[in-house]
């Protein structure tokens, strides 16, 4: 059982690492214009990645 | 042919909107310089879709210099940064040659309030639901492990589900705690009082029994509960945010500059706030005025039609007034300022617009109503149930063990979301038929309307002249001088002909007409003083008349015509048992024959703004629940105003604004909404029913003392889910 140990912190960490993308997410405004980016995708020219 | 073909090339090329007809007045005022990089920020109106998006912003990256052009769709605004010469005017009528109002863009206090609020609340969502997952994680092995889990790994568990809740418990849960102790201060009390009680009892029961070796914690319960409620208050204030932009529009149209005509007889651009009563001012062919103007000198076409309904442009002359939102046409004019921005017609509209929205905010929800039940009940069941198991003879542990368990179980996750999520599911289902939904509550009083009143242009008629004449051999090449004016019924002249040629050396003579040279021969079109005709026009509609010099002149006549499917409407309205009424600022006339193709027996003709928010008031004084269907500045107070109102995708901002939706398909739209409203209405009084059934199960099985917290659990979430499952069967 003592493996809780190390899996415990490490689903805390997962989880944090994806709240951190989420607060990133909000503070750099990618919920500011929802209707803009639905639209965007399909009137953008393709790039080469 | 229809309008949307001759405007095909202006404004939104999927119809959404109407082309704006005014120039960008000298915007140079908004625009900010930082080293070599200069940035100007606009607010755009007309932009509706992913085809405004990219004509705007690639013609704004076509400019020379231009680093970065942004439209943000949602809120009209867009930020543009070049370096080099281009001037800010440049920029600016690119964008109004596109058929897209410009003006400056200043963010309002209100607006900005409320979309912090928003931002703030979605993190705190975000924050609670890593809570939520990570705990319930934790309670889950707990559960599973009943029985055979050591104490002390059970107490660590619950240690490290504490250590998570206390910080998402401050941090997410102050909405709920600041709003509570707000409400106690003013000496009553609100939905987040029971919310803040439970939250915060909860969590103290749960840190003793941990620290006691208790076997039950309810860390999970708690920040469930923040999830939950924060879903409901963030769907809220997102549907909320709608209602402060009507504020913001009306700013953005304020926000203009003026050309002033100084002593010195230059002119300068200056804001429209700057301008005093007396001052000469310089309005450009296609500028709008935005403050009340007498003519000194000059002669053009004005287009009313915002200001007043009236759908057809008329002639002006030095000594005449014009108001705040008219478009000047053709010619230049001078004029002086017959008062400040803050005087002008435009601001005594939006003292109505701000009086319908505090009128508005007292109307009592469902929502507000099973609050007010609800809060009294829930407190008096736990203060009872402690008090009655102490009495039968438990010690304070366990009586207030149960008590807090009867909070945390009755805590109004269901009811919380009842309302939002039956709101936000309406609203969906009528963005895909085209109505787009701006606030939430706006649903339950649509769904109360029994009484409709119609502005008449361009929300009964289609607001533009048509050709009626027939079978005209003229029209070909009236049709070729037509083609080069901006008046409405050359362009309705244009549009009954079809594509075609324009002719060479257009003039244009604002107040009479059009005249050109084709094939040696000249042409006139236009009044009937232009062509030197003694005849009258047959019908009291507006008239053209062509002719070729010196020979008898033809006449074209226009009308402003009935929509397809208004008397369809009107009619499937009275069979719902709703009365219908025309409210028009047009001529008598023109109102009678529309009432009468649509058979509408209440008609008012030739009403002012302020007489149309009156009647608005007088009907529901009459105990009546009026829905307002309009589209110009002058209805923007009666729309305010109504218990509920609509405005077709074709009006302006402001009226948009103003109203509760806006439908861009056909009138037939309203019946769709009367529908959904109902059927809204409806889920959301099931929804209530549904959170008060769930109390009657929950309520007893917690009085009991059975509540484990693998039960409050499982109860909430089933709650949840119910109430939301039953919002999705609203149909559109």
């Amino acid at each position: 059982m003592s493996i809780i140990i190390y899996l415990i912190p490490v689903a805390l960490g997962l989880g944090l690492v994806g709240l951190g993308a989420f607060l990133w997410s909000v503070n750099s405004g990618q919920y500011e214009d929802m209707d803009g980016a639905a639209v965007r995708i399909l009137t953008s020219d393709d790039e080469p990645l | 042919m229809t309008s949307a073909d001759l405007t095909l090339d202006k404004g939104c090329p999927s119809g959404l909107a109407p082309a704006s007809r005014a120039a960008s007045g000298n915007l140079s005022a908004f625009m900010k310089r930082k080293g070599d990089l200069n940035t100007l920020t606009l607010s755009i109106s007309g932009a509706k879709c992913g085809g405004c998006l990219s004509k705007i912003e690639n013609a704004l990256n076509a400019l020379p210099g231009m680093v970065i052009a942004r439209l943000n769709l949602s809120s009209g605004k867009l930020e543009a940064q070049w370096r080099g010469e281009l001037s800010p005017e440049t920029v600016s009528t690119t964008i109004s040659n596109l058929g897209y109002g410009v003006s400056g863009y200043s963010e309002d206090a209100a607006a900005s309030k409320t979309k912090s609020e928003e931002r703030s609340l979605l993190i705190a969502l975000g924050v609670a639901g890593f809570a939520a997952a990570n705990i319930m994680l934790l309670s889950v092995s707990i559960w599973a492990g009943h029985g055979e889990m050591g104490e002390t790994t059970r107490r660590t568990m619950h240690l490290l589900s504490g250590l998570i809740a206390l910080p998402v418990l401050v941090f997410s849960g102050q909405h709920f705690f600041k709003s509570a102790f707000g409400a106690l201060r003013n000496g009553h009390a609100n939905m987040d009082v029971p919310i803040s009680l439970a939250l915060i009892l909860a969590f103290s029961v749960s840190v003793f029994e941990t620290l006691n070796g208790g076997e039950h914690a309810y860390f999970d319960a708690v920040v469930m509960l923040l999830f939950f409620l924060l879903i409901g208050r963030f769907l809220d204030a997102r549907l909320r945010r709608q209602a402060y932009a009507a504020a913001h529009d009306l700013a953005a149209l304020r926000g203009r500059s003026v050309n002033r005509i100084n002593a010195d007889g230059q002119t300068e651009a200056v804001r429209a706030d700057d301008i005093k009563e007396g001052d000469h001012i310089l309005l450009a062919a296609g500028e709008r005025a935005v403050i009340d103007v007498k003519v000194l000198s000059g002669m053009s076409t004005i287009d009313e039609s915002l200001v007043t309904g009236e759908s057809l442009p008329r002639t002006i002359n030095a000594g005449q007034k014009l108001y705040a939102g008219t478009v000047n046409i053709d010619q230049p004019i001078q004029g002086i300022a017959l008062g400040a921005a803050s005087d002008s017609l435009l601001s005594d509209i939006s003292d109505m617009l701000e009086a319908g929205e505090q009128k508005r905010s007292a109307y009592r929800k469902i929502a507000d109503k099973a609050v007010s039940l609800y809060v009294p009940f829930v407190h008096t069941t736990a203060a009872l149930t402690f008090i009655a198991w102490l009495y039968l003879g438990a010690n304070v542990r366990e009586a207030t063990m149960v008590a807090v368990t009867t909070l945390i179980i009755t805590c109004p996750c269901a009811l919380a979301l009842a309302a939002p999520v039956a709101q936000v599911v309406a609203s969906g289902r009528l963005f895909k038929k085209g109505v787009f939904l701006r606030s939430g509550d706006a649903l339950e009083r649509l769904a109360e309307i029994d009484h409709v009143v119609f502005d008449k242009t361009g929300t009964l008629t289609l607001g533009m002249p048509v050709l009626i004449s027939e079978d005209m051999a003229e029209l070909q090449i009236a049709a070729q001088l037509a083609r080069a004016s901006h008046h409405p019924l050359s362009r309705a002249i244009a549009a009954a002909a079809g594509p075609g040629p324009v002719a060479q050396s257009v003039t244009e003579h604002p107040g009479l007409g059009l005249e050109s040279e084709i094939e040696g021969i000249v042409y006139r079109l236009g009044s009937a003083e232009w062509v030197e005709s003694s005849g009258t026009p047959v019908t009291t509609g507006p008239a053209l008349w062509f002719c070729r010099l010196g020979e008898a002149p033809v006449l074209f006549e226009f009308e402003d015509q009935v929509r397809s499917d208004a008397s369809q409407t009107v009619r499937a309205l009275s069979a719902l048992g709703i009365e219908s009424e025309i409210l028009s600022g047009d001529r008598a006339g023109a109102v009678e024959r529309a009432a009468r193709t649509l058979s509408i027996s209440a008609w008012t003709a030739g009403v002012s703004p302020a007489q149309k928010a009156e009647r608005l008031e007088a009907l529901t004084k009459a105990g009546k629940k009026p829905l307002m269907i309009g589209d110009g500045l002058n209805d923007a107070g009666a729309l305010s105003l109504a218990h509920a109102s609509l405005a077709p995708g074709g009006a302006i901002d402001v009226s948009q604004s103003a109203s509760d939706a806006v439908f861009s398909g056909g009138l037939e739209s309203i019946l769709t909404i009367l529908k959904v409203s109902k059927s809204a209405k409806r889920t959301m009084l099931q929804n209530f029913g549904l959170a008060a059934g769930y109390n009657l199960i929950a309520v007893p099985i917690a009085v009991c003392g059975l509540v484990t917290p693998l039960i409050a659990a499982i109860a909430m979430s089933a709650s949840s889910l119910i109430v939301t499952l039953n919002a999705l069967r609203i149909r559109g």
